[in-house]
């Protein structure tokens, strides 16, 4: 186990072209599960394959438990890596792949049989030992990646959307295993991902990754009720928080912050009220997503399944918001403005 | 189809029956046409070396039988009076050189251009290619000078020397395409897992290219055995020819072909090779057709 760290690091392509990583100062706590999310391009796996080694990171510094691994070749990190597409060893069966680190390392051949059979009795792989790669299901090649990175004792786990190549329903299953398996082994995890599920159900943490540049971090509650800026409050939650201009700044709240009457009577010191016109309703079971116009933004509401909101087109409804769920963006830079519920009411103008 | 009437259907279904009969048709023809094509010279190799000279030179014979009882003459003509044997053994050892120096040269470089020449890699590859199909009938005229400066006239290693000249440029490209459908991760993966590149590519790149590996030593093998021109250039006393040449000069003599030995030589090399090939058969069109995709 270890603390990864990462100072100042940049990554350039073309000789200073492209930036794809900009000064990101990272730090993990031991023993944690930390999520890199961010849209595809945003430079996340260019940092884990410089965590890795796999990259060299353009200037920066890069630390697993207090040392400077700039100049350390990927094996001599003590990391293990899952690829997105797994990477087992076609020529290989599933022993021989999980043996694989164990015989870099001159392990010998009894440790190497017994680090094997525990390693594929934990993923519940044991009866696929003799098997290739290509005889496996996507869910039991993903264990035999795990089981692989597991018989080294790494001192961090590095991976890189080991779920994307899974089905919905296999997914949500492996998101549970994986989580639990992290939790058992403790070993600190840097978990890469563009699905916010992903990131929001299995991270102790998430760090927003953008552009390059990390825009926020912080456990997945502060993640999706604080957001430090519009990116961060559209990319996470779905559908996104409403985010409605006013003056220089940007109202922003969540489609489930809406309510039909105010909390303890129309109050306006407590909430806000604005006047949607409906477009258009998506009945999801259990809630509906109304979607409409409000000040002339394009706004999405959350509602209970039987809410009294008018369906059809053009349809008028008051919703009302509470002060406390409302969060202010500077509208130029998009970031988050500390400002008193007063403030925003004053402004509202309705 | 679900709404037309019960009769109907039949004869819909009769014709589709009638276009999938004329297209099997067509295809097993085609077939056969062609592997009438590629049998007939080797079965018109293999009857013509048993038959008496009497037999074959007869006009009013029917060439496709024996008309006198088969012999094993030529054969013997072929293999106790031309040096057919030191040919042979000529042949095989140029081509175990030429192989081993192809493969050790061709699978670095394949695996520098595809992975660490970028952009410039594939273009380089094509380049490298075209050196191939500059023909060795002018070639031959400088390298004569490079043999000669090197003090390997008349010696079968001046062909070990000037083949790979022409075996590296082809396999190096055939030699990419296999390469570019290796997964990176697997390599990058065998690196964190505690190899350098080296090691890394040793034990993962090199095993799944082993396809690769194996048609560009069927390959470097076959252009080594009918290689003529160079052949024919640089050497001339008979210990040290190549079945191509040797089999060429000994048993043509001034305007007397010995057919039948010749077809004999002939056979004998071919059908090893063409056994081989059937052997690998899977394995070289995947070769073939995975340099194909990218050049």
């Amino acid at each position: 186990m270890a603390i990864v760290e990462t100072r100042k690091i940049t990554k350039e392509f073309d000789g200073g072209a492209v930036k794809v990583v900009k000064d990101i100062d990272i730090k993990t706590v031991d023993g944690e599960f930390l999520v890199l999310l961010g849209p595809s391009g945003c430079g996340k796996t260019t940092l884990l394959r410089m965590i890795g080694g796999l990259e060299h990171p353009t200037s920066g510094q890069i630390l697993i438990a207090d040392q400077v691994v700039n100049h350390l070749p990927p094996r001599a990190r003590q990391i293990a890596m899952v690829f997105q597409s797994y990477a087992l060893y076609p020529h290989m069966n599933v022993k021989g792949n999980i043996a694989f680190p164990l015989k870099a390392a001159n392990i010998d051949k009894e440790e190497q049989k017994r680090r094997v059979d525990w390693a594929a009795g934990i993923l519940g792989i044991d009866h696929l030992l003799d098997r290739k790669p290509r005889q496996l299901s996507g869910g039991q090649r993903q264990r035999v990646a795990l089981a692989r990175a597991l018989v080294r004792e790494p001192n961090v786990f590095l991976l890189d959307e080991p779920l994307s190549n899974l089905d919905a329903q296999r997914r949500a299953s492996a998101r549970d295993e994986l989580q639990r398996f992290q939790h058992e082994i403790g070993t600190t995890t840097i978990y890469v991902t563009h699905d916010q599920v992903e990131a929001m159900g299995m991270g102790h943490r998430i760090a927003v990754i953008e552009g390059g540049t990390v825009r926020q971090i912080g456990t997945p509650r502060d993640i999706y009720e604080d957001p430090a800026d519009t990116f961060v409050a559209t990319f996470l939650g779905s559908p996104p928080m409403n985010l409605i201009p006013r003056g220089d700044e940007l109202i922003g709240f969540r489609p489930e912050n809406f309510h039909l009457a105010p909390d303890g009577g129309v109050d306006s010191s407590t909430s806000l009220s604005f006047k949607l016109t409906s477009i258009r309703e998506e009945y999801l079971g259990s809630e509906k997503l109304v979607y409409g116009e409000l000040e002339g933004e394009r706004t999405v509401a959350r509602m209970a399944a039987n809410a009294d909101v008018p369906a059809a087109e053009g349809g008028e409804v008051t919703l009302f918001v509470d002060n406390a769920d409302l969060r202010v963006f500077d509208r130029e830079s998009g970031l988050r403005k500390e400002s008193a519920p007063a403030t925003i009411a004053t402004g509202s103008g309705s | 189809m679900a709404t037309l009437p019960p009769t109907q259907r039949f004869a819909s279904e009769g014709s589709g029956r009638g276009k999938q009969f004329l297209a099997r048709t067509v295809l097993y023809a085609t077939a056969v046409i062609f592997s009438l094509f590629a049998f007939i010279p080797f079965a018109w190799m293999i009857m013509t070396m048993f038959k008496t000279n009497n037999d074959l030179y007869n006009p009013r014979n029917n060439p496709f039988l024996y008309n006198d009882p088969p012999t094993l003459s030529n054969l013997d003509l072929l293999w106790n009076d031309t040096s057919f044997r030191t040919f042979i053994f000529n042949t095989f050892l140029i081509a175990l050189v030429v192989m081993a120096v192809t493969v050790i040269i061709v699978v670095p470089a394949a695996y520098s251009l595809v992975r660490l020449a970028g952009r410039w890699g594939s273009n380089l590859g094509i380049l490298i290619f075209l050196v191939y199909l500059v023909p060795p009938t002018l070639l031959f005229i400088p390298l004569t000078g490079v043999v000669a400066d090197l003090g390997l006239q008349n010696s079968k290693w001046s062909m070990a020397l000037v083949y790979p000249t022409f075996t590296i440029p082809f396999c190096t490209w055939l030699m990419m395409g296999f390469m570019r459908s290796v997964p990176w991760e697997i390599e990058e993966q065998a690196m964190i897992d505690g190899y350098s590149r080296i090691g890394a590519i040793w034990r993962t790149v090199i095993p799944v290219s082993i396809p690769g590996i194996l048609t560009v030593v069927i390959f470097s093998f076959t252009l080594t055995l009918h290689e003529f021109v160079y052949s024919l250039a640089f050497v001339q006393s008979s210990g040290e020819k190549t079945v191509s040449v040797g089999v060429f000069t000994e048993l043509i003599r001034g305007d007397v072909f010995f057919w039948q030995s010749l077809m004999a030589a002939a056979a004998l090399v071919a059908i090893p090779v063409a056994l081989l090939y059937n052997y690998f058969l899977d394995r070289f069109i995947a070769g073939f057709t995975l340099g194909a995709v990218k050049g």
